[in-house]
């Protein structure tokens, strides 16, 4: 057992876990952050996907003690109280979701995307940047439409700031 | 159209707790004093489980118990059974053989669970079952169905000889037979429908909760048809009587088939749920839902066209051998029968059909209904057959399916389906202008000029959804009726609850079941709720699969309203002093005709609760019930097409364009409905192009990770370009088909249509892999 110290959606966290736990399942179980999914177990599908130190990581293939002493960001902590992050409103006006597993992971992966790339955003880009997230419902098209709409929205309210 | 109403593509009110993490899956649920599932699993695909010994694992950290095969069967839990029947066509029903949900005595495919370890922690199970020796007895196993109906196969069930559960047919030989003796053209192929895994993205998983004191259970899982997995488990595996059992299917992340099915996992959790005397949580991983999972598709056909010499069709003959796995699941049986072969007619006015399907027991995980079910293997047959007869009689492959359409309806076919409606002439036209069909050869003589090859691939697809007449179905050998049921409660102050037996698992039923209301009570979406998947909440119902719940589901809502509209409109004279007759329903307002005297519909509920002033005779309250039973499937139809470029170096096919032209009848949310679309066609190219469960000759799923089985992604699939055409649905008031499965169905034969039209090579199997690809070109 060893103990795991982080921040986690800005709030200082201190828990006692196996030295096997991974980190999805801390903020699952420990913290019941039950936002992040498990999909797969072989880092494949992306629906763990969580920012850690401010970059995109799949959550089931880090374990939890690698995470001791940073930052933590998971899909619940991305809105701003009631203002949704404009990823998160990307994906609802452009139907970027069905049943709703995959979508945690696809949203925190396509923030760090859109990051990485600052505007500079294309269909063919975002395609192949999502290719570590997999979903089986919505055939990706309205996934690109959230990506790349959103991009624009991120522009604009980084501009406003 | 209302803002809110029929026809608008208003933005999912689900949609808010996904986005922020807020989604209850079944595996987000905690319950007090919780303990963890995992269970011991054959690696065997065909063994004899001669001794299990678990005092080891007994003694390891956290845990609660070792149970094993032969002790479900000792306290008489059920075997699983299929709840299809299918009759061979020698008159002998099919052949069942017994599935316990654990097995005491024989494994009969990989994954199969012998036992089962509860224990504090998940990790103390995973670490505890590792310690449960388990001696098997090897046997020899048969994975394929090519190998199972050879002489000499190993024998999988005593129950059936030489592994055939049934072999039944379908329309009349003779004439069929009459028809291809008189041909002038006859076109033939050897087609394999390639094996596939559901693979919804949230694993199964089940918690069962025992009450001592009330001797019931509760169970929280992942399914498509919370009731319908109630009543199975209460009538068949003796779990408990259904007023003792609440199933609860939370949010599901997605289902595709796979979740309707009631599995061993839900079977042991309760049961062992009482025997611990404490809540127990299994959840799936990825490579336990590939090893246990029914499966989809996995058939060998032989098919022939017969044509007459002025190219149209006489005659459509074919031979099925389906595989359905080491055990026959809950539907297994309807698929490759009454799902498969009553759409073999295609679009097309086809006057002679005769189909045999020979279902095989093999060692294999089972097979059941995934998104299409039997229609998807149907259209391929069909439209590969289409195409290839164009190749083969020199004419479009477009116009020869004009030439054979069926223009007049209602149609009856061979085959059972009685088509109701439907224009495919003008879907047809809809996509080859949506690509610029007689563009095409302009643009593969400049592709060709590049070094790429370029081919064009349509495909005219048909299903028959929103299963089904229950008196049909039944007459068929279905086990259970498909009607839906739904009950609208109007608050006191103005708010709807309906329930629905529908279940949505990413379908979008909470926007598109609001609409409904919107559009007839005028009542704003936000002050509407949709409650489903509980069954202490919601009354008998059928559940979502099948592109059923617009057309089946939809429809008993909208009955339910005529019946609450019916005691408003009573109400609403009685407080207004009007004739009932007067009454007009307009915006949420009760109007009396032609004068300025209205009341609106929250004063009718609370008159209707207050019960103060309400007509003489008249129960209190404004809450209304309906069951609706369907009187003909629907016929969603349309068509696809793609344009591919094939890289004769790498054998690698990228799309230039994919367009769709499909007739739904009424659309309710738009939007929703492309969505439906888009995820149906990724599935579709995902068949042709990639996916394929694969098992080597001593019954290994060799296939068993997202590493291994290749799931589409966003830079397989291109960004598809939509078009409806319509033709309203007789069979129900709203005029709607269904929308979930038309993707899958018709996607892979365009697929495979444009890269054998690119590469000249007509045998190519599914998934068309680059490798596949290069060698159809090379040799």
């Amino acid at each position: 057992m060893s103990t795991i110290k982080m921040t986690v959606n800005g709030k200082a966290v201190s828990v006692e876990a196996e030295d096997r736990t991974l980190l999805v399942q801390l903020l699952r179980e420990n913290l019941n952050l039950t936002g992040t999914h498990v999909g797969c177990d072989t880092s494949q599908c992306g629906a763990c996907v969580v920012h850690m130190d401010g970059r995109a990581v799949k959550s089931c293939t880090v374990l939890a003690g690698q995470a001791n002493g940073s930052k933590v960001t998971t899909i619940e902590g991305i809105s701003k109280g009631d203002e949704l992050h404009p990823m998160q409103s990307a994906f609802r006006d452009n139907h970027g979701l069905q049943c709703g597993y995959c979508t945690p992971g696809m949203i925190m992966s396509a923030i760090d995307i859109v990051h990485r790339y600052g505007g500079k955003l294309d269909e063919e880009t975002v395609r192949h940047e999502l290719e570590g997230n997999i979903c089986r419902c919505t055939g990706y098209h309205n996934i690109v439409k959230s990506v790349l709409d959103a991009a624009g929205r991120m522009k604009v309210s980084q501009a406003a700031e | 159209m209302g803002v809110e109403g029929i026809g608008a593509s208003v933005v999912r009110k689900e949609d808010r707790r996904f986005i922020t993490g807020k989604g209850r899956y079944v595996d987000d649920i905690k319950l007090q004093g919780m303990t963890y599932a995992h269970f011991v699993r054959s690696p065997h695909a065909h063994a004899k489980v001669k001794s299990i010994d678990s005092s080891a694992a007994m003694k390891m950290p956290g845990v609660v118990g070792v149970l094993t095969g032969q002790q479900i069967v000792d306290d008489k839990v059920g075997n699983l059974i299929c709840g299809w029947a299918i009759t061979s066509k020698d008159g002998s029903p099919m052949k069942m053989g017994a599935w316990p949900a654990m097995a005491p005595e024989t494994v009969r495919f990989v994954g199969q669970a012998v036992a089962v370890v509860i224990a504090e922690t998940k990790n103390q199970a995973k670490d505890a079952a590792e310690a449960v020796v388990v001696n098997y007895e090897e046997l020899p196993a048969v994975p394929d169905i090519r190998a199972a109906i050879k002489q000499g196969a190993p024998q999988l069930h005593p129950e059936a000889a030489g592994n055939v559960i049934y072999d039944w047919t379908i329309g009349d030989e003779g004439a069929t037979d009459a028809a291809f003796k008189s041909a002038a053209n006859v076109v033939s192929l050897d087609i394999t429908n390639n094996r596939l895994v559901p693979n919804a993205m949230e694993p199964r998983a089940a918690i069962a909760e025992y009450n001592e004191a009330e001797e019931h259970f509760t169970l929280y899982t992942t399914s498509q048809n919370p009731h319908v997995a109630r009543l199975v488990l209460s009538a068949f595996y003796n779990i408990a009587p259904e007023h003792k059992l609440r199933v609860v299917a939370p949010d599901v992340g997605g289902g595709f088939g796979s979740k309707i099915f009631i599995y061993p996992e839900e079977m042991v959790a309760l049961w062992a749920s009482k025997k611990v005397r404490r809540p127990v949580k299994w959840t799936g991983d990825r490579t336990e839902a590939f090893l246990t999972d029914a499966h989809g598709r996995d058939h060998v056909t032989k098919a022939e066209m017969a044509f007459d010499k002025n190219n149209k069709v006489t005659g459509l003959r074919v031979k099925t051998y389906a595989n359905l796995g080491a055990y026959m699941s809950l539907f297994s049986s309807s698929v490759p029968t009454y799902l498969y072969a009553t759409l073999l007619s295609g679009q097309y006015n086809i006057p002679n059909i005769f189909a045999e399907v020979i279902s095989v027991y093999t060692n294999t995980v089972p097979v059941d209904a995934y998104r299409g079910a039997g229609r998807p293997e149907a259209s391929f047959v069909v439209e590969r057959l289409m195409e290839t007869a164009a190749r083969q009689l020199k004419v479009d492959p477009a116009e020869l399916r004009r030439k054979n359409f069926i223009t007049s309806f209602p149609h009856q076919t061979p085959v059972i389906m009685a088509y109701d409606v439907g224009d495919f002439g003008a879907s047809l036209d809809a996509a080859m202008k949506a690509i610029d069909y007689a563009g095409f050869a302009g643009r593969k003589e400049k592709a060709k000029k590049e070094g790429k090859l370029r081919g064009i691939g349509v495909s005219c697809y048909i299903e028959a959804c929103g299963i089904a007449p229950s008196k049909a179905v039944g007459s068929l050998g279905a086990g259970v009726g498909l009607w839906e049921s739904a009950e609208i409660r109007v608050n006191p102050v103005g708010t709807i609850e309906v329930l629905t037996g529908s279940h949505s698992h990413g379908q979008g039923h909470e926007t598109t079941f609001c609409q409904l209301i919107a559009e007839r009570l005028g009542v704003p979406i936000s002050q509407v709720q949709i409650v489903h998947g509980d069954t202490d909440k919601v009354q008998f119902g059928m559940g979502t699969y099948g592109s059923r719940s617009i057309a089946v589901g939809g429809t008993a809502i909208v009955k339910a309203m005529e019946k609450v509209e019916a005691k408003a409109k009573k109400i609403a004279a009685h407080a207004l002093e009007a004739s009932e007759g007067d009454i007009v329903i307009e915006n949420g307002e009760f109007k009396v005709t032609g004068t300025d005297k209205s009341i609106a519909l929250p004063m009718v509920a609370l008159a209707a609760y207050t019960a103060h002033n309400l007509p003489d005779g008249m129960e209190p309250g404004l809450k209304e019930t309906a069951f609706y039973d369907p009187t003909n499937f629907t016929f969603p139809a349309g068509a696809y097409i793609c344009e591919i470029e094939v890289d004769s170096g790498t054998g690698k096919t990228s799309f230039v364009n994919f367009v769709a032209a499909d007739d739904f009848g009424r659309l309710i949310n738009p939007m929703i409905v492309e969505g439906q679309v888009h995820g149906g066609l990724a599935q579709g190219i995902g068949q042709a192009l990639l996916e394929g469960a694969v098992y080597d000759s001593s019954g290994q799923l060799v296939t068993a990770s997202f590493m291994d089985y290749t799931m589409p992604r966003a830079d397989d699939l291109p960004s598809f370009k939509l078009n409806h055409t319509t033709t309203l649905c007789p069979g129900n008031p709203l005029g709607v088909k269904g929308c979930g499965e038309a993707g899958a169905i018709g996607a892979s034969a365009a697929v495979i249509n444009a890269i054998t039209d690119a590469i000249g090579n007509n045998k190519l199997e599914m998934p068309a892999t680059p490798a596949r690809v290069w060698h159809a070109i090379h040799g």
